[in-house]
């Protein structure tokens, strides 16, 4: 490459970039901003302020914010778990073993996935408050299943797929029963996709508006998407942009904190080395 | 260790294809067996499923004694080396090595020095501590040996164990798996399709063909004696030259003129429109540089030279022939079965390479018709085959193994 054309693909990423990344500045550069500043006409604020951060953590907006923040991270985090547990079983049936139905479980998995949720949401809502769901985790959980169980299915065995039957066939002549087999082989070597999986379920759950308004009255489950759209400002007049833009930045934090932390073993590669020379 | 014995073994896949088809085989107990055959010949089929990957559609396999139809791969202790090695890629080589021992719940102690053992047997001591990924070819390849020798097996299995590695080092492995086979005196399966290592390595080499056994004979009876014109133009390279003629009153009529035949060859054979006279290049000469007393036991014709090829410890030349389209169609149906690519009617003929013969000139050459095979194209049954010759040289590769074999555990016991 040419210096030109390294410098042209360099100025090319940093404009897509900053495209990206714009309504995120935008949103923090808002967190920053006291009520009367909100709408003072420049990206920057005037005098940088917490106090929206102090009033979702401490102040008025506090009660509303931080249970839902305990239950967002608990239900996102057991609905995670539940998906990727039962997507590892079921996509090494669906990669390893040939069996009637087996294309029938990955369409229907697939149809699950595309199936708008507010259409199940009313009937889901009426079947919740007949048998008690309504407003409790397992309310939450459970719809959040069907959201993240059919793309880790799908991830999961495109995971399995790639490694090689013989790791697992040599397992089992080297004296591993298939249970064995799996767990000392396959599963370390699945891990990076399961990590991988993991995270993508999770956004799926954290990120879910639908549910968690419709289906929660009170903070004893209401997750946080659902809490920011019920925030209020000061005054009836005033809109909650400040918290609001606060509470976003706050949510996003783990998320971005979550990729950091696994980027590396979700950088797949692992595998390397099994096979030929 | 223990014989492997298999009883009319038949694999059908489930688009009902019979891979392997009714194979009858017995391994004696500290054999090295070779299963060699083109590509899709069911070599790997036979090998999985005496290791237990693979279910068996009928027949028994007996191993030690007992019958394992029905057992699982861990429960018949054979160890197998794969293809692509498959080592686990998360565990270091020593983890590796140790597999098998902590799947048995080998005490540590034990562990180490099991793995001490099998790491100074194969040279992998400072590489121990490393994992598979940052290993070369040929140091998975001990990985996976190590693998496999660690724990005491009833029997070795390998699978193309040597098709990833460079022409070199598989020479080395080669002689590596031979000398460790000797060593530990341990029933070995090998599946190749390398010449060399079935003529090299086998104390008898099984040949199959579509599932079916050609012929099991130690690798010299192969070579001198084959059943039939498969196993004649499997064995060999450059391979058997299969000459089409006539046969009649004892007198073979080939494109490179008559050749006569000894009264017994003659009255088995008897007269045949057409017949191949199956001839390995080292039974051709340059006429010129033969013995005179050679000279007349042998035919001697002259042919035009297509090409010449020179080794430099060897000479190969091309002598191209005019054949009917009778015999060039079942030529190039049997060069097709044989993974060949036979594009003309051409003998190679292998010359001493101090020969003056030259590209495009006619020469005069001889060769030995006291060791032709005369082959009946439509069976390709081998009509002049000597079963007790042939049973002679398998006797002798017997005996020559075991004395092999004992002076091999001499040494080790001495050194040990
Ligand atoms: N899982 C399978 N399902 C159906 N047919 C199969 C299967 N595995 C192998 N076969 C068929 O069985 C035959 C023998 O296969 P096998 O793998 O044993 O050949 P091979 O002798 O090992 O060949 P190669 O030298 O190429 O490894 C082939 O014709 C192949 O198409
Ligand atoms: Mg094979």
């Amino acid at each position: 490459m040419s210096t030109r054309e390294k410098v042209g693909w360099g100025v090319g990423g940093l404009l897509i970039v900053a495209y990206c990344l714009f309504p995120i500045a935008w949103i923090v550069s808002l967190s920053f901003k006291s009520s009367s500043d909100i709408s003072n006409g420049s990206f920057l604020p005037t005098v940088a302020t917490n106090e929206n951060y102090a009033q979702i953590l401490t102040g008025d907006a506090a009660e509303l914010f931080l249970p839902a923040l305990r239950n967002s991270f608990g239900i996102c985090l057991i609905a995670t778990a539940i998906a990727c547990l039962l997507a590892m079983f079921a996509a090494y049936a669906i990669a390893r073993l040939d069996f009637p139905g087996k294309k029938l479980i990955l369409s229907t998995a697939l149809a699950v996935a595309i199936f708008p949720v507010i259409s199940i949401v009313t009937p889901l809502f009426n079947l919740w408050r007949e048998i008690g769901l309504y407003d409790t985790w397992l309310g939450l959980i459970l719809p959040y299943l069907s959201l993240t169980l059919p793309i880790s299915i799908w991830t999961l065995s495109a995971f399995f797929r790639e490694i090689p039957w013989e790791m697992e066939q040599a397992a089992q002549v080297d004296g591993a029963t298939p249970w064995q087999a799996f767990r000392k082989v396959i599963v370390p070597l699945a891990a990076p996709g399961v990590f991988t999986t993991a995270i993508i379920a999770f956004f799926l759950a954290w990120n879910d508006f639908v549910y968690g308004i419709s289906l929660t009255s009170t903070s004893a489950s209401r997750p946080v998407p659902a809490a920011l759209g019920l925030f209020t400002g000061a005054s009836q007049f005033e809109s909650p942009t400040g918290p609001i833009a606060a509470a976003a930045v706050l949510v996003t934090i783990p998320v971005v904190v979550l990729v950091l932390i696994f980027q590396r073993r979700i950088v797949a590669g692992l595998t390397n080395g099994a096979v030929k020379g | 260790m223990a014989a492997i014995e298999m009883n009319h073994i038949v694999k059908r896949y489930g688009d009902g294809y019979p891979a392997v088809n009714d194979v009858s085989l017995d391994i004696a107990d500290g054999e090295f067996m070779i299963l060699v055959g083109p590509s899709g010949c069911g070599k790997s089929t036979l090998l999985r499923m005496i290791v237990g990957l693979e279910d068996i559609t009928s027949g028994d396999m007996v191993i030690g004694g007992t019958r394992v139809n029905d057992k699982a791969p861990r429960e018949r202790n054979l160890s197998m080396v794969f293809q692509n090695y498959a080592l686990y890629p998360h565990l270091t080589v020593y983890e590796n090595i140790a597999f098998p021992l902590r799947l048995a719940k080998v005490p540590d102690a034990e562990v180490r020095a099991k793995v001490e053992q099998s790491a100074s047997i194969l040279e992998l001591h400072e590489h121990l501590q490393r994992k598979p990924a940052n290993l070369s070819g040929g140091q998975r390849q001990r990985v996976a040996m190590g693998r496999a020798i660690v724990r005491d097996a009833d029997a070795f299995l390998f699978d193309e164990p040597l098709s990833n590695l460079d022409a070199k080092l598989r020479g080395q492995m080669r002689a590596e798996i031979a000398r460790l086979q000797r060593r530990l005196g341990i029933t070995t399966v090998y599946v190749t399709h390398d010449q060399t290592e079935a003529m090299t390595l086998g104390d008898r080499v099984c040949v199959l063909r579509k599932g079916v056994v050609q012929q099991v004979a130690s690798p010299r009876e192969l070579y001198e004696q084959p059943a039939n014109l498969f196993v004649a133009g499997f064995i060999g390279s450059p391979p058997m030259n299969f000459l089409p003629a006539s046969a009649a009153n004892g007198k073979l009529d080939t494109p490179f003129g008559p050749i006569t035949l000894d009264e017994s060859r003659a009255a088995r054979v008897g007269d045949r429109d057409l017949v191949l006279v199956g001839v390995r290049p080292e039974m051709f000469e340059d006429a010129s540089l033969v013995d005179e007393a050679l000279l007349d036991r042998g035919a001697r014709f002259s042919a035009q030279v297509d090409v010449t090829e020179w080794l430099g410890d060897s000479q190969y030349a091309y002598l191209p022939y005019e054949s009917s389209p009778e015999a060039a169609a079942k030529l190039k149906e049997l060069a097709r079965e044989l993974d060949g690519d036979q594009l003309r009617t051409q003998a190679i003929v292998s010359i001493d390479s101090a020969s003056r013969i030259r590209e495009g000139s006619e020469a005069e050459f001889w060769f030995d018709t006291r060791r032709i095979h005369v082959f009946d194209p439509q069976s390709g049954e081998n009509l002049t085959r000597d079963e007790a010759a042939g049973a002679e040289l398998t006797r002798q590769a017997g005996e020559d193994r075991r004395a092999q074999v004992e002076r091999a555990r001499a040494r080790a016991t001495v050194s040990a």
